[in-house]
């Protein structure tokens, strides 16, 4: 992961910068960085998300193994505060997606999707975590419910064990009792 | 109240614009459609219970009948966001299409910048810049929460903003919703006229000059400006961009939307504007029930 100074190829992952995912890993320049390929082939396997879902999205990471997905046009690398929204967590012996990108992309996902009713989501909102009857594989989920007649993703759960935990970060939690 | 009194020559129905300002200000929100139709955000707030009006001159805007506007599913899921209904009106003026580079000069909280990525169905690059990096956190928040993939964000003093970290050399349009005395927020926030002085309405303007004018050289010709204030002051309105139609290659248009306004003014105290800023929008709280704005849209020239 060092800069090594005799090796010009291996580079190393700079904090501050965004850099453009390669497209494969046969491109990689940068040693435990993902590429687009390992992305995209992690959304279809885990969740079901065609890749296609992406084709006018580039993935970049910043800070080690944070992913971002962007719509627009940029240089690599480049040096500013936020290009789109983060997407994943690599670097990790599990890849974990962020609550923000689930919300977006989520409606895609076909496996790993857990349907809770509207009091089990009331709880999952207010980050509770719960005891879940679940026979699909452990790990990170996207738990979901429906919404107006449709399913509509909530967010990142952690399912182990017989207990759903509620992964939704701290500021995007709320408590919506006495809403139906 | 009592800086106000000054626009009393200006403002038609003046007791009634006093009165408007006294009225506290009901909950309003955006639909977010990159998330929602508006359709099905308000099918979701009526599956809660949530009452709520549309905005006649916008679908997208709603007056919600409650107390927590952020206490509902609509607004977890990221299809509604809390904006004051008058802020909505720059983007709707700027009218960004999919695909377009916009940039927005003084972006954060981000309702505006959210809202112009919406406009282009997030696609393109809307460049959210601000100065503070403070409130910059807050518009990365915002953006994230309501799903937009198509912007970049960067931490410059807009005056004199480098095109450098970008990969193109010029914006098709620009929003300035520049700093100001906020005058207009009065209905929301009652001690927003405490600290008013006429040293500081000169000094702001000094500031949004600045801002416009970087914002006109760079756009491209033919591309769109628009620049609001949410206050009334004369001095960081029509007078900004009178100046910034000397020094720079652009002309005013008209800022149409469908709602009541009054048109802005060529004179002020012993000023003289453009003739053309009459096709500026002076929007009163009387006007729509809201709160205020100033909103210009110019056309960048050769």
């Amino acid at each position: 992961m060092s800069g090594d100074a005799g090796d010009g190829d291996l580079e190393e992952n700079v904090g501050q910068r965004f850099d453009r995912l390669p497209a494969t890993a046969d491109e990689r320049t940068v040693e435990g960085r993902v590429s687009r390929a390992e992305t995209l082939e992690y959304f279809a396997d885990r969740f079901g998300i065609p890749p296609e879902t992406f084709d006018d999205h580039t993935f970049w990471e910043k800070g080690a193994g944070k992913i971002w997905i962007y719509a627009g046009e940029s240089p690599t690398p480049v040096e500013l505060e936020a290009l789109g929204m983060t997407c994943l967590r690599t670097r990790q012996e599990h890849w974990k997606p962020t609550t923000d990108f689930v919300q977006r992309f989520g409606g895609h996902a076909t496996d790993c999707v857990i349907d809770l009713t509207r009091e089990q989501a009331r709880r999952f909102v207010a980050g509770e975590d719960q005891d879940l009857e679940w026979d699909g594989d452990w790990g990170y989920l996207i738990a979901a419910h429906t919404v107006a007649g449709e399913r509509e993703p909530l967010g990142v759960g952690l399912y182990l064990h017989g207990e759903l935990r509620s992964l939704v970060p701290k500021g995007r939690r709320r408590d919506l009792a006495g809403r139906t | 109240m009592e800086p106000l009194e000054r626009y009393r020559p200006i403002v038609d129905d003046f007791e009634a614009f006093l009165e408007a300002c006294r009225r506290p200000l009901g909950n309003a929100v955006r639909v977010n459609t990159i998330k929602a139709s508006v359709e099905r955000a308000t099918a979701t707030l009526d599956e809660e219970g949530v009452e709520y009006d549309q905005a006649a001159w916008n679908p997208r805007v709603l007056r919600l009948e409650t107390d927590s506007p952020g206490s509902t599913w609509a607004s977890y899921h990221g299809f509604t966001h809390g904006q004051e209904e008058v802020s909505a009106v720059p983007p709707v003026v700027l009218d960004p299409e999919p695909g377009d580079r916009v940039w927005d000069a003084c972006a954060a909280p981000g309702g505006k910048t959210t809202q112009l990525a919406a406009l282009m169905d997030d696609r393109g690059t809307v460049v959210g810049n601000d100065s503070n990096l403070g409130r910059l956190s807050a518009l990365r928040f915002n953006a994230e929460r309501l799903g937009v993939t198509s912007i970049a964000v960067t931490n410059q003093d807009a005056r004199n903003f480098s095109m450098k970290p970008l990969a193109f050399d010029e914006f098709d349009r620009s929003l300035v919703d520049a700093p100001c005395s906020c005058e207009g927020t009065i209905r929301k926030n009652p001690d927003a006229l405490c600290d008013w002085s006429v040293g500081h309405v000169k000094s702001v303007s000094g500031i949004q000059k600045g801002i416009l004018r970087r914002a006109v050289q760079a756009t491209r010709e033919g591309g769109s400006v628009v620049y609001s204030t949410c206050t009334f002051a004369p001095e960081e309105n029509e007078a900004v961009v009178d100046y910034v139609l000397e020094e720079e290659d652009c002309r005013v248009v008209d800022a149409d939307a469908d709602l009541e306004y009054a048109p802005g003014l060529t004179e002020w105290d012993d000023e003289a504007y453009d003739s053309s800023l009459e096709r500026a929008m002076r929007i009163y709280p009387h006007h729509n029930d809201t709160g205020g704005f100033f909103v210009a849209k110019l056309e960048v020239t050769a």
